[in-house]
């Protein structure tokens, strides 16, 4: 068995074969595996990775670095793929590491990888922040990166320096330069305040969109625009809105008899489809952003609901129980071949197609307990989460590897309960909680920052 | 029976709260005025008969309110878990509806449907529609103005009774009527 401070993330079976048969001693130099870590796998040993402060020569820069260090090093923690290692071990001092690292220090933490960087004044109130990633046994960069921004810009540049490293390491886009919207909750469960709210992935830089004076519920990002549907009470009657964050500008989607609910962006983000409910029935319709016209989609005397399209708009997914309990359904996006692919026990809803388009994400509901679950758009590879009392409403991070939901408790006598934001790998571990000021539901992934 | 019971507890615990929340208004109408009518004859025979017994009449909720509608009609039914068709005890209330909507001709009522927590909150959502729509066909059947009917879908967002359990799941899985101009949930 390898140490596991020893193991090379490797990029496929083969090299894996190769290293096993060999002693690691044996191999000879040329025939090193890259520094990778493959995320495809059922369970990852964390890679260790030394973060050293980024130098800076005056003291607003160093300032600077030290909190790009330390934002980068709880992302890549949360990410459930590096092990930071403490910084009070480093041998080599921040200013020394960004002009060029001895790498035999690193290796004596037994860090695999190796984060170095400076942040310089530039004169005109701007700095320039650069950053190198080293591997510490094959003793060569990885790969280096500067930005020039102002010092208030900081925060997203360590987040898109810690993209750039995920990226590096493990081939996937990152998802750390990406905020969350979700449901605030305050309040007695019969009188709970909700109230829209917004915050950077890692739950920095929170506000509130809405000031809790009507309910809302199930906000989710548009993936090309600065925009936000979500349901509201605004009327008294559930009705979709458009928010525009940059203009904060609040407008009702359409003027139906019914309620309107569940809605969702198609992926150019110049639709949003849709349930409408007419007389007791809800159906599923789509309406064009720009031309305000609406289509029917479903005409089913069954609950129609939650519906999401596939990343190349061609298909959708979605809620119905025609089948007696609620199933997954996916149909094409003029609503015609509809099909069933969810068969197991229990009821299954909230669907929502991977940016990617590999998988599906659901609420499953089975034996008096909830699941999040992923499955593959033809109903095959069902496998679970995450689970509980409550566990509901998964959304994905951009890159499709992360999801986050809510997972709620059991109401005690008095009627307390605890309801917060998760995010967890697709390989099933790694669940964490996403730090909120209070309560929290209804998550929606943003799409890359712009 | 035991469902009954609690049923009627809950309408009269409601009715009280109601009462107590709308009493200015109460006291301020009709009732006062009747209570001053009675305390004035009251005092004129004071000197007169020491010993005898005032009486006085206080009126009930005045008729097409709220109170009135929860004392004389009841003003929610209960459903089966994930299910909107009527029990036999909801169709028995909602003809009651009806009937008291045929008396108090002015009245609209708007009809809150309500899901307990088992069940996304799209789904609850859609459930609380059909919930409240099942009321609206009947009365409809009853030969009630549909305009003079409104539903709204609560989902589960407004639980009567707080707790994960069956009893308080029970009590949640509901319709609600308020008559129109009085406080919605």
């Amino acid at each position: 068995m390898i140490p596991s401070n020893r193991r090379r993330f490797l990029t496929n079976s083969f090299y894996a074969a190769a290293v096993t048969a060999v002693p690691l001693g044996l191999l000879p130099g040329t025939a090193r595996a890259e520094l990778e870590i493959d995320i495809t796998r059922g369970r990852v040993q964390p890679l260790p990775i030394a973060i050293s402060e980024f130098h800076g020569e005056s003291e607003q820069a160093r300032d600077v670095g030290a909190d790009i260090a330390r934002v980068v090093t709880d992302n890549l923690r949360r990410s459930g793929l590096f092990a930071p290692i403490d910084p009070r071990a480093f041998i080599q001092e921040p200013a020394s590491v960004s002009a060029a690292p001895r790498f035999a220090d690193w290796r004596l933490i037994d860090a695999q990888a190796l984060v170095s960087g400076r942040a310089e004044d530039r004169g005109n109130g701007r700095l320039r922040i650069e950053f190198r990633l080293w591997d510490v046994f094959g003793e060569q960069q990885m790969t280096g990166l500067a930005y020039n921004t102002t010092p208030g810009n900081w925060r997203r540049v360590a987040h898109i320096i810690s993209d750039a490293i995920y990226k590096r390491m493990t081939g996937e886009d990152g998802y750390f330069d990406t905020r969350l919207v979700y449901v605030s909750e305050q309040g007695p469960a019969n009188d709970r305040q909700k109230r829209l709210a917004l915050m950077d992935q890692d739950g920095a830089n929170h506000r509130y969109l809405t000031d809790g004076s009507h309910l809302v519920l199930t906000p989710r990002f548009s993936p090309t625009r600065q925009e936000i549907t979500f349901v509201s009470y605004v009327r008294r009657v559930p009705r979709i809105y458009l928010l525009n964050l940059d203009s904060g500008q609040q407008e009702m989607l359409g003027e139906f008899r019914g309620m309107t609910f569940a809605p969702r962006f198609s992926p150019d983000g110049n639709r949003v489809i849709m349930a409408l409910e007419q007389d007791g029935n809800s159906d599923l319709y789509v309406m064009d952003l720009r031309t305000r016209e609406q289509r029917r989609l479903t005409n089913h005397p069954a609950i129609d609901i939650s519906a999401s399209y596939s990343p190349d708009g061609e298909y959708a997914v979605f809620n119905s129980n025609r089948g007696g309990r609620l199933q997954l359904y996916t149909m094409r996006a003029d609503g015609s071949g509809v099909e069933r692919i969810s068969f197991g026990d229990g009821s299954y809803s909230t669907p929502v197609w991977s940016p990617r388009g590999d998988l599906i994400a659901f609420t499953r509901q089975a034996q008096g307990r909830f699941f999040v679950g992923v499955m593959r758009p033809d109903g095959s590879g069902e496998r679970m989460l995450a689970d509980g009392f409550r566990v509901e409403g998964p959304t994905w991070a951009p890159n499709g590897r992360v999801l986050s939901f809510f997972r709620r408790s059991q109401a005690d006598a008095d009627g307390n309960f605890r309801s917060r934001l998760h995010t967890i790998d697709l390989t099933g571990y790694n669940e964490r909680e996403v730090t909120t000021p209070h309560d929290a539901s209804d998550p929606a992934w943003s799409p890359q920052n712009p | 029976m035991k469902t009954h019971l609690t049923f009627v507890a809950a309408a009269l615990f409601l009715a009280a709260c109601s009462t107590a929340a709308e009493d200015s208004a109460v006291t301020g109408g009709q009732a006062s005025a009747e209570q001053q009518a009675a305390e004035q004859a009251g005092q004129g025979a004071s000197g007169a008969a020491q010993d005898e017994i005032g009486r006085e009449e206080i009126a009930g909720p005045a008729a097409g309110t709220q109170e009135h509608l929860v004392v004389n009609v009841g003003d929610r039914v209960f459903f089966e878990f994930d299910s909107s068709s009527l029990t036999e005890e909801a169709t028995e209330t909602v003809d009651r509806l009806a009937a008291w909507m045929d008396q108090n001709g002015g009245t609209s009522i708007i009809i809150e449907g309500h899901a307990d927590e088992r069940g996304t909150r799209d789904y609850n959502l859609a459930l609380g529609a059909r919930r409240a729509n099942a009321i609206r066909d009947h009365l409809s059947l009853r030969g009630i103005d549909t305009n003079r009917l409104e539903t709204v879908s609560y989902g589960e967002e407004r639980p009567a009774v707080m707790g994960s359990n069956d009893r308080a799941w029970a009590q949640n899985r509901r319709a609600v009527f308020v008559v129109e101009g009085a406080p919605v949930s």
